[in-house]
């Protein structure tokens, strides 16, 4: 197979060509700013701002006007947590999340306990689902934000959203939600959910890098948020800046393809990673997932191969793009903080590998992958004293 | 992560895999690393009369560059005595093979893995020559 297979779709996708060409008379013909009211350079922009802003409302039942348009879902999880925290400090310091959060919220987080905030990092349970009753036990009067992410980006599973936010809204606290993987994938309802801020990308639904936004409720209760970036007043004095017009216009088009196709195309990615999960655990033994079976996005599986370390599995098919818990891809030498959450054997964590499919894949480059995983595997294996010595029945001996 | 040519010949086609009788008096068995910390490796070395290295094996549990480095130590203690496979450092290996800082232990891994098997040997020799 000469050409690259691409299943790291979590991490980002590649552009639908409709999106492209959406965008396209936004760099050239259409250059204006949408902030210049003045010539129709100007209303162009705005414009087509304006129907963005609409097609992103629309997937999770908002109003147009509750969407903040910022640089990406890091820079909404930051304006979401630093915005409130300060906005809201005078009734409290206390804000509650999660183990499993992604570093967009974490290290948020570990910067506002400098600041003097308190944090209550919550545990998950083997299937990185949040402890709903630690949740609600958690949530005190000086308790000024909740912030869990609505799908986990390493495996996928989903968080039971509608329950956080009915136990927010009777406790009293804000409820964000980081729906970076879910936004496009699953139904999201503002309103059903009872969400007050919403994280979410245009670069994970086959939209452009650089542009998302932040659904920031304006009834029912107001939330206020204190901006992170000022300067000019755009995006309702919350987020200066001009827009960065062909960006906003392809996250728009991104969403509204993402929502009518959302049906079908799960239904089809679900049956393709069920077929790649299904195949590979009859074919080889010791294969285990990590994540929800079942509560879980329909593009993701993250899988453990026993006695193979996942990045030399990763160089093994490297003309496969995947991704790996492994702590031998970060600098940090510590395997994923999401799988130790969950309790996955730091050993079993570093045999991680995570494949998240997409719109673009076929059923042919799944059997392909199948095939080559299972090559590699049992040849890294012969090659594993692991694999040897779970073979013979021994314990591992090492001396120090 | 982005690795050389050399690192990327040794993991393709790693050289003196596999295991000799860890029981045998002329075999010595080193076993470093941990599993929690994602590398293993498994080096063993038989010698003669002479204390020569005449053969070695390896078995690796770890990322491309813990391959490669166990692989590599295998080829360079071929045919060293005892004394000169010990003076195999971890930089040695690491400069051969290119590695980048956050692979460095690797490195380490396969010089300690020569340490220990030598140890090993030693260890069953001076019991023999005790009986």
């Amino acid at each position: 197979m000469e050409k690259m297979i691409y299943l790291d779709n979590n991490a980002t996708t590649p552009i639908d060509p409709r999106v492209l060409e959406a965008m396209l008379p936004y760099f050239r013909d259409k250059f204006g700013n949408a902030a210049s009211i003045h010539h129709k350079f100007g209303w162009d922009a705005a414009d087509a701002v304006k129907q963005a802003r609409q097609q992103v409302a629309n997937v999770i039942g908002a109003a147009p006007e509750e969407i903040i348009f910022t640089s990406g879902a890091t820079e909404s999880d930051n304006l979401a947590l630093k915005g409130i925290a300060s906005m809201y400090a005078d009734k409290g310091r206390h804000i509650i999340t999660c183990k499993t959060e992604h570093k967009a919220i974490l290290d948020v987080c570990k910067w506002l306990e400098t600041k003097g905030y308190e944090i209550t990092y919550l545990p998950v349970d083997k299937y990185g689902i949040v402890d709903i009753d630690l949740l609600a036990e958690s949530i005190r009067k000086d308790t000024i934000l909740v912030s869990i992410m609505a799908a986990n980006n390493e495996t996928g599973t989903i968080a039971p959203i509608e329950t956080i936010g009915a136990i927010c809204k009777a406790k009293g606290a804000f409820f964000h939600t980081d729906a970076t993987q879910a936004f496009g994938k699953i139904p999201l309802d503002v309103e059903k959910m009872g969400i007050d801020l919403l994280s979410l990308s245009a670069h994970k639904i086959y939209g452009p890098k650089g542009v998302g936004a932040l659904y920031v409720r304006r009834k029912n209760p107001q939330v206020r948020c204190e901006p992170i970036i000022h300067g000019g007043g755009h995006e309702r004095g919350i987020r200066s800046g001009t827009l960065n017009v062909p960006g906003i216009v392809g996250l728009g088009q991104a969403a509204d393809i993402a929502v009518r196709e959302m049906a079908n195309e799960s239904q089809r990615l679900q049956k393709l990673r069920d077929k790649l999960y299904n195949e590979l655990s009859d074919r080889l033994e010791g294969v285990t997932l990590n994540g929800h079976p079942n509560q879980r996005l329909a593009n993701t599986a993250n899988i453990s191969f026993a006695w193979v370390e996942g990045e030399a599995l990763m160089l093994g098919i490297n003309e496969i793009a995947v991704s790996s818990g492994s702590a031998c891809t970060s600098a940090s030498l510590e395997p994923s903080h999401v799988l130790r959450a969950m309790g996955v054997l730091d050993v079993l964590a570093h045999n991680s590998i995570r494949f998240s499919l997409g719109r673009f894949n076929t059923e042919q480059e799944i059997d392909y992958t199948i095939k080559r995983v299972v090559e590699e595997v049992n040849r890294l294996r012969e090659l594993s004293p692991l694999y040897e010595m779970a073979k013979q029945g021994k314990e591992l001996r090492i001396a120090d | 992560m982005r690795y050389n040519e050399k690192v990327l010949e040794h993991y393709r086609n790693p050289k003196n895999v596999g295991s000799f009788d860890e029981q045998a008096e002329n075999v010595g068995t080193g076993i470093v690393g941990a599993p929690e910390c994602g590398d293993v490796m498994k080096l063993q070395i038989q010698v003669n009369e002479n204390n020569h290295i005449v053969d070695a094996r390896f078995k690796a549990y770890g990322c491309g560059s813990a391959i490669a480095s166990s692989s590599l130590a295998t080829e360079w203690i071929k045919g060293k005595t005892l004394d000169e496979a010990k003076q195999i450092k971890n930089t040695d290996i690491a400069s051969e093979l290119a590695l980048p800082p956050v692979k460095m232990h690797c490195s380490v891994l396969a010089e300690n893995a020569i340490k220990k098997a030598i140890e090993d040997l030693q260890r069953k020799k001076a019991k023999d020559n005790n009986k």
